[in-house]
């Protein structure tokens, strides 16, 4: 009977502990939950850019994505929209997960580009795909659906199939172009 | 298909932008050219020959992967991971897989760890060969481009042989792999990995001390380091910046721990940079292949029946209850695992940089969102930033050695 080596323990990431209370101390307190050795701070959408700037102080120089959550079909959801930032340290191998919940009407943020700059297309698509706005985004326009596309397609109430755009996209005859 | 359009002044190109641009030719490197690694534009500001400006756009192909994920099962959806990267679709099903079973807090058999390390590893010289022979083949060198794709064809052989399918294999499964290792696939990695150092000797001496080739990629869409961790660039263009950053020895996840191998960086952060970090990385990951190989656990490589995740064999379906139950649970719809109402993000270290899928589960056997983080979108977003002063002749270059994919920029 051959021998089973035994198994390789799963990674242990760095604790965040210290920025937690770097966090507390500066902006009081937030709320934090831990999942599968994942650590995630909810932050209002009003301190969200002086949490960053904070964090980049920090150390968090990687920003690794910048995406949303729209919870219209999720049970026991209290806000519409949850943006998620992902950072992480290269110095100190540290990672944290940033949620940040809007609402309709009118989903806003202050844009993190001034921080980091690879936030400029990841912010550009979830206006694309979601509808919201980062104020102070240098140049807010669609990502992945052409500019004419007038709907916000990763949203719950957008069908799968989508309503009908790609049989009306207007033909350009050679004269036009 | 360029198409040039030229608006000429007569000799009043003052320093500032709205008067100077007047002079300036607009150049179309469309979504269809021959260089274009798959569809997507760049409309480039041109002085001559030398490029002022690039504007870069994608979404040609967009497919809308993540609003299908929310309608696939997790091991339905490891079919659309596949057509992502789809130079290297091994390492898209290890990563969303990796996520899925975060998610689901299941472990892997210590034999499906390795396994899966094989395959991501054998995926990765796959996506470098690629990489550095279309920068070989975009700059005029069509035998190393050959050479790279001889190597590529043995490995689709390997997959073939294990899965059924060259690329798009689909190989994954929650808790464990479709196909399980036979002794013929055990042979011919064996044989890869004895061929395989020639050819990749023969390459180097090709071009990696070629004066043409050296001239037309060095100093040529530099990085810097501070730009790079700035623009979250990862992976190969990142670590040719100096960022020593590899998720393999950062967050060590499947069986990398095991294993002596070196990360490779190097400082100067331009595209001959990127072409020896990509040639370095790929001897050591046959250097983990090989110590995979040699040292491959016996025992299951699906975790076991009590656990509700990876479909029993028939054997232990006709033979046991827990299998039958295991089976019937597993296959009617909407009676599978159990899944937390809880959100995580998980990710590996691809051959493109970081790829890691950040899903949200809502207890149903389908994810209430599948988010891809593409490697590739940051690469291109860095591409206006890098070409800015160099030449129509150096947009290829710098476009090949950022390994951009379309089908992961859009998805």
């Amino acid at each position: 009977m051959p021998s089973i080596p035994p198994p390789v323990m799963p990674h242990q990431p760095t604790p965040v502990n210290d920025v937690l209370e770097a966090l507390a101390a500066q902006f009081g307190p937030l709320e934090t939950s831990v999942f599968r050795d994942e650590t995630r701070v909810v932050v209002p959408a009003l301190k969200s850019f002086e949490v960053f700037r904070a964090l980049k102080a920090r150390g968090f120089d990687l920003l690794v994505d910048v995406s949303c959550v729209d919870y219209l079909e999720y049970k026991g959801a209290k806000h519409r929209y949850g943006l998620v930032y992902l950072l992480a340290s290269t110095t100190t191998n540290q990672r944290l997960t940033i949620r940040v919940f809007v609402d309709d009407p009118d989903p806003t943020v202050r844009s993190v580009v001034p921080l980091w700059e690879g936030a400029n297309w990841l912010e550009r698509e979830v206006w694309d795909l979601f509808g919201i706005r980062f104020e102070g985004h240098p140049d807010l326009r669609r990502l992945v659906m052409p500019e004419q596309f007038t709907a916000h397609p990763l949203r719950k109430d957008y069908p799968l199939q989508g309503r009908g755009e790609r049989h009306n996209f207007p033909v350009l005859t050679r004269d036009d172009g | 298909m360029a198409i040039a359009t030229n608006e000429f002044d007569s000799a009043t190109g003052g320093p500032d932008g709205a008067r100077s641009e007047d002079y300036l030719w607009t150049l179309n490197f469309g979504p269809q050219h021959p260089a274009t690694h798959t569809t997507l534009r760049l409309v480039l500001k041109l002085e001559g020959e030398r490029v002022v400006d690039a504007m870069p756009e994608m979404g040609y192909l967009h497919s809308g992967f993540e609003k299908i994920g929310e309608h696939l099962t997790f091991n339905q959806y490891v079919t659309v991971t596949d057509r992502m990267n789809y130079i290297s679709p091994m390492a898209n099903n290890v990563a969303w897989h990796h996520a899925v079973e975060k998610l689901l807090g299941i472990d892997l058999t210590p034999r499906c760890k390795y396994i899966r390390t094989i395959i991501a590893e054998l995926a990765r010289i796959s996506d470098h060969l690629l990489c550095n022979g279309a920068v070989g083949l975009d700059t005029g060198a069509f035998t190393f481009f050959l050479y790279a794709f001889y190597q590529r064809e043995v490995i689709y052989d390997i997959f073939e042989t294990l899965c059924g399918a060259r690329f798009t294999n689909s190989y994954t499964r929650v808790g464990g792999v479709s196909q399980d290792f036979t002794p013929l696939v055990i042979e011919k990695i064996r044989t890869f990995v004895k061929t395989f150092p020639k050819t990749l000797d023969d390459m180097e001496r090709l071009l990696t001390r070629n004066r043409i080739f050296v001239d037309r990629t060095k100093g040529v869409g530099v990085l810097t380091k501070e730009e790079a961790l700035n623009r979250s660039a990862t992976g190969p263009v990142a670590r040719a910046s100096g960022v020593t950053r590899d998720l393999r020895r950062d967050e060590p996840y499947l069986a990398y721990e095991d294993f002596q191998f070196q990360i490779c960086c190097a400082s100067a952060g331009d595209c001959y940079a990127r072409y020896l970090v990509r040639m370095q990385e790929m001897r050591e990951s046959l250097k983990i292949v090989a110590q995979a190989l040699e040292n491959l656990p016996a025992g299951a490589v699906n975790v076991g029946i009590d656990q509700r995740t990876a479909l029993p064999t028939k054997k232990q379906v006709y033979s046991t209850i827990e299998g039958t139950i295991s089976h019937f649970e597993l296959s009617m719809s909407n009676r599978g695992f159990e899944v937390p109402n809880e959100e995580t993000y998980g990710a590996i270290e691809a051959p493109n940089g970081e790829l890691g899928f950040y899903i949200v589960g809502d207890g149903n056997e389908t994810a209430y969102r599948a988010r891809c983080r593409p490697p590739s979108v940051l690469h291109f977003a860095l591409f206006p930033h890098l070409i800015r002063g160099h030449t129509l002749s150096d947009v290829v270059a710098v476009l090949g050695s950022l390994n951009i994919i379309a089908a992961e920029l859009d998805r």
